[in-house]
């Protein structure tokens, strides 16, 4: 169980409906967002990634569209609230707070040399109301989201 | 395009012995590292979608985390597939190849 503040509510309801945009009228194959969240299997032989794609694709959307719902239904619609989340729910947290981080991840080209407290603070000093700065901040909470619902979850022996 | 060679093509026979062992080897899932998971749920997945242990699960998580890939799976190509598509529905970057 957890209890999210009214704007912790609001960043989490306009990321996990971005997550749905980006799945349903947005979704774009040249996207790298969606080159990330649906890899080619075979990355030498596109012909036979596309047949992949053709059979594995629309489950691997319902159930990502799944997930980031899951996060939705279990938010209050607005202000502060109490969640609390069955095994399935949270694994579906975690599902979709992963696909969002990655979608944020191709956004903000984090790369395995970033260091996320430097580029907010870069970020901060050449515009602290820019989008970045609040791109950085929602990546990093939701890093810190998913790390805590995964030690809650495996510490309740789930694991 | 290309000149069409003046005399006929020397027949090469492909050696049997290289088909025989390419149909035998087996298809591997492997699991590329990125920089956004996090490594405690990439052992999580790991545990959760192949039933490994803790400890096998971490070692696996490493040898993505340092070599940038690890072999995660092997068997069917149809399996490896199957594995692929589970590890794309968590968000984990996978392909499936000859081992």
């Amino acid at each position: 169980m957890a209890t999210f503040r009214d704007d912790e509510v609001r960043v989490l309801r306009k990321v996990a409906e971005e997550v749905v945009g980006l799945l349903t009228e947005g979704f774009d194959h040249d996207d790298p967002v969606v080159g990330r969240l649906f890899p080619d299997v075979y990355p030498d032989a596109p012909r036979e990634s596309a047949e992949f794609r053709r059979f594995t694709e629309g489950d691997l959307k319902t159930s990502k569209i799944d997930q980031a719902g899951a996060i939705l239904a279990s938010l209050p619609e607005a202000g502060s609230g109490e969640v609390r989340l069955d095994p399935e729910a949270a694994e579906a947290w975690l599902r979709a707070l992963n696909d969002a981080r990655l979608a944020l991840g191709i956004r903000l080209e984090i790369t395995d040399d970033t260091l996320l407290d430097y580029e907010l603070d870069e970020a901060i000093l050449q515009d602290p109301s820019s989008p970045r700065v609040f791109q950085l901040s929602v990546y990093s909470y939701l890093g810190y989201l998913q790390d805590s619902l995964l030690t809650a979850i495996t510490a309740n022996g789930r694991s | 395009m290309t000149a069409a060679p003046d005399t006929a093509p020397v027949q090469t026979a492909r050696p049997e012995t290289d088909e025989q062992s390419e149909f035998a080897r087996p298809w591997v899932t492997i699991v590329h590292n990125d920089p956004v998971n996090l490594m405690n749920y990439v052992t999580w997945v790991f545990q959760q979608l192949f039933g490994y242990s803790k400890d096998k699960a971490e070692l696996l998580m490493l040898d993505v985390h340092h070599k940038g890939r690890a072999v995660v799976s092997a068997g069917a190509r149809e399996r490896m597939e199957y594995d692929a598509s589970r590890l794309h529905s968590y968000g984990l970057w996978a392909t499936v190849d000859k081992q």
